[in-house]
């Protein structure tokens, strides 16, 4: 993993209307950007996350051409391996959009708007597989999981941590000792990669990025066994930062809303293992608060 | 036959060939040993400085209760779908102060939070190990009947220890490298036997070889018949050439002594020969002077037929050739004997024709000598008939016997050559011995007189087989110069 470091300029122009700025309203600042920044070397800056299979640096690459060609600007990805990095780096106003899970989303409240939600199988919505060792026939559902070593993905993921601690939860056992261990991977592929080697005895994986590895890395997946599949969850959502123009966020989303219309847009979706984008709407994530309700995180 | 008891031929290259051997093994074994605690030594080596970089970079990750960052980093070293190297771990894991698993390499086998004493091959002895044994510090452990080598390293900083690094090898692992290793050995320890074994061989058949014809040349030596070995066989002046000169020296004294022997016996018969002959010789002496007398009686009276005479003058000098001949076997009895005359070549003819013309065997007869010659008739008639007489017998019929008398030089040369087979080579290289005879029935004295008598006048005689003959030839120095 190679993080994509900022041209060195852009970095120190800002550190210093940081400095100057420091009174200026969060909102404001884009504004004051634009106005010493010409329009043809704007940078619009765009958080990863584990939310998907991020590490594909060579279709990375691709998707990003795509999107300066189509918008007009410079395009920059920053991948993080985790949910809290991408999340400070909202906080500190350092990304304009962020592909986050709807955990993430939710928990960012105010600072993020919704810009679009990807369309998986058709539908903007995903599950949490439950998934054991290949070899492993015993358990057939979490009830069966009481003592087990447990691999989360990443504490602020949905699929990965809020819905099976809900689960257990819902048993009427406690989430934090009804397993004999758990550990964070920090990626949904790891945790597959958990369960694979043995290294834990189960793992809570993300359906689309599972659905994705088994296209990719069939031998992995082949490894496990899915023995329960959640509800239905609002897909991770592409965010926009607050700051945001409604120029930028209008362009973004009319980019990502018509990839599905051109040759290349259609190949990119394709290799994301996407259907398409759609404007989408909050409330396709009640489940998601409501489980973060009973965790007192909403 | 026992083993020692064998030839050196084969003692020296086999003994010679067990040591090349016994060294090649046994440098060889030593090779192999050492390369194998080398291999130990290195995995070792290797292992701890492994398990010092691992456990500095896995302090935090178990610090913290990063399960996943610890099990990145300790699966890092295996390389996925490589064969097992023999320097790389089996399995590489952590154990906490309680000796349960806190992370390890191979999940399925080590499970997380699993009792070290229940993980099955050696490792309940390495629980009993680390517990005796002090983990602020890298140890090594090896159980007898085990085929694992066990490397830990205490996972500490600042004195505070999270947990125990154990990097377990597998002692088939290093088998393979052992394997290659050890045959490069045997490789070069049979290119070594290859070389000194022919070498040994051939050192080992140069020492023997003199050693054994030595042994059988002084066999032989008790024998009598010392083989002669030649100075080639060993030329050198060490003891075993010392030992050459010295049986040479010995084989030479007793050939001499045999010859000796050999003469001495020849003399000794030959004494014998004589005094028989002179025994016989005075016996035939008596009646003879009688026989002589009475001739001598007759002549007197005087007024004989002219053929009584003759007959009696071919008696008398045939008996004067008796009494000489007798004369000439007693030593001590000098018989004075008259000149040679033809007519004594003309009785020997007339004594010899009635022989010749019953064996049908002609007589090819050239004399060319004067009317009297200063030579010892008797002795001159003797030497003639006995050859003659040789002469007829060994012709065969219808064969031709030439005879030749002349002089010259001062010499009397007579020829006796007839046309019959060749002699026999045994025969002709004991021909002037006594008892020595190329035909049937004779008693072989013959030309063993001819020969004493020549040699008494001084002269030689030779028999040889030229142009279909075999001739006798016959040279006597004549007295003065009565020639």
């Amino acid at each position: 993993m190679t993080p994509i470091a900022l041209p060195a300029g852009n970095r120190r122009r800002r550190q210093i209307l940081q400095a100057i700025g420091a009174g200026l309203a969060a909102a404001a600042w884009p504004a004051a950007r634009g106005a010493t920044d010409p329009a043809a070397s704007r940078t619009l800056r765009i958080g990863l996350t584990p939310a998907f299979v991020h590490d594909q640096h060579s279709l990375m690459a691709d998707w990003r051409r795509y999107l300066e060609s189509r918008l007009g600007t410079n395009v920059e990805f920053l991948p993080r391996n985790s949910y809290r990095e991408t999340m400070d780096l909202l906080h500190q106003g350092r990304l304009d959009f962020a592909w986050l899970c709807d955990y993430p989303f939710l928990y960012l409240k105010d600072l993020v708007r919704l810009l679009a939600v990807p369309l998986n199988q058709g539908r903007p919505y995903y599950r949490s597989y439950l998934i054991v060792g290949a070899e492993n026939a015993r358990p057939t559902g979490m009830a069966d999981l009481k003592g087990a070593v447990f691999a989360y993905s990443d504490p602020y993921s949905n699929t990965g941590y809020l819905v099976p601690r809900y689960h257990v939860r819902q048993l009427g056992e406690n989430p934090t000792t009804y397993f004999r261990k758990t550990f964070f991977t920090w990626s949904h592929r790891k945790a597959v990669e958990a369960v694979a080697t043995g290294m834990a005895d189960a793992a809570a994986i993300d359906s689309f990025v599972w659905d994705t590895l088994t296209r990719v890395k069939p031998e992995l997946t082949g490894r496990t066994r899915i023995i329960d599949r959640s509800p239905e969850y609002g897909f991770p959502p592409f965010a926009a930062h607050r700051a945001v123009s409604a120029k930028d966020f209008a362009a973004l989303q009319g980019v990502l809303l018509g990839m599905g219309r051109d040759e290349d847009g259609r190949h990119l979706l394709e290799r994301l293992n996407l259907d398409g984008f759609v404007a989408g709407d909050r409330s396709i994530y009640d489940k998601v608060v409501t489980m973060m309700r009973a965790f007192g995180e909403y | 036959m026992r083993i020692f008891d064998r030839s050196l031929r084969h003692k020296i290259p086999l003994w010679g060939g067990a040591l090349i051997v016994a060294s090649a093994v046994a440098v060889s074994g030593a090779q192999m040993v050492r390369a194998y605690a080398d291999l130990k030594r290195d995995t070792i080596n290797s292992s701890e400085g492994l398990g010092h970089t691992l456990a500095k970079t896995l302090f935090p990750a178990l610090l913290h209760d990063d399960a996943w960052r610890a099990f990145e980093l300790i699966r890092a070293p295996f390389h996925e779908g490589r064969p097992e190297q023999p320097l790389e771990a089996r399995a590489i894991f952590v154990v906490d102060a309680d000796l349960r698993v806190l992370v390890s390499s191979a999940p399925r086998a080590m499970p997380l939070l699993a009792p070290l004493d229940t993980l099955g091959a050696d490792y309940p002895q390495l629980a009993t190990g680390l517990r005796l044994g002090n983990r602020d510090a890298t140890a090594t452990y090896e159980f007898a009947d085990s085929g694992f080598l066990h490397v830990t390293i205490p996972v500490a900083e600042d004195g505070a220890r999270v947990g125990t690094l154990v990097i377990t090898h597998s002692k088939d692992a290093f088998l393979p490298r052992f394997f290659s290793i050890a045959l490069g050995g045997a490789g070069m320890g049979a290119l070594v036997l290859a070389i000194l074994l022919p070498i040994n061989w051939y050192w080992g058949r140069r020492m023997a070889e003199p050693l054994v014809e030595l042994a059988k040349g002084m066999g032989d030596l008790g024998k009598g018949q010392p083989a002669e070995l030649p100075a080639s066989l060993y030329a050198y002046r060490d003891e075993l050439g010392q030992l050459y000169e010295a049986y040479r020296d010995a084989a030479r004294g007793l050939r001499e002594k045999a010859a000796l022997e050999q003469e001495m016996l020849q003399s000794e018969r030959l004494a014998a020969v004589g005094r028989l002959a002179a025994g016989i010789a005075h016996e035939v002496n008596n009646p003879l002077g009688g026989m002589l007398m009475a001739l001598d009686n007759l002549k007197q009276r005087g007024r004989m037929d002219p053929a009584v005479a003759k007959t009696a003058a071919l008696l008398e000098r045939g008996l004067q050739q008796v009494a000489e001949t007798v004369g000439a076997l007693l030593v001590e009895a000098r018989v004075v004997s008259r000149p040679l005359t033809r007519h004594d070549l003309d009785d020997v003819h007339t004594l010899l024709e009635p022989q010749a013309v019953k064996k049908q065997v002609g007589f090819d007869w050239q004399i060319r000598v004067p009317e009297q010659v200063g030579i010892p008739a008797g002795f001159v008639r003797q030497i003639l008939i006995n050859l003659l007489l040789n002469a007829v017998h060994a012709t065969e019929s219808g064969g031709r016997i030439r005879v030749e008398a002349g002089t010259g030089e001062g010499r009397l040369l007579l020829c006796v050559a007839n046309t019959g087979a060749p002699l026999p080579e045994a025969v002709r290289e004991h021909l002037f011995e006594p008892f020595v005879s190329g035909r049937e029935g004779g008693h072989g004295l013959g030309l063993w007189v001819t020969y004493q008598t020549v040699t008494q006048l001084g002269g030689q005689i030779a028999a040889d087989w030229r142009d279909g003959e075999v001739r006798f030839t016959v040279s006597l120095p004549l007295e003065g110069d009565a020639a």
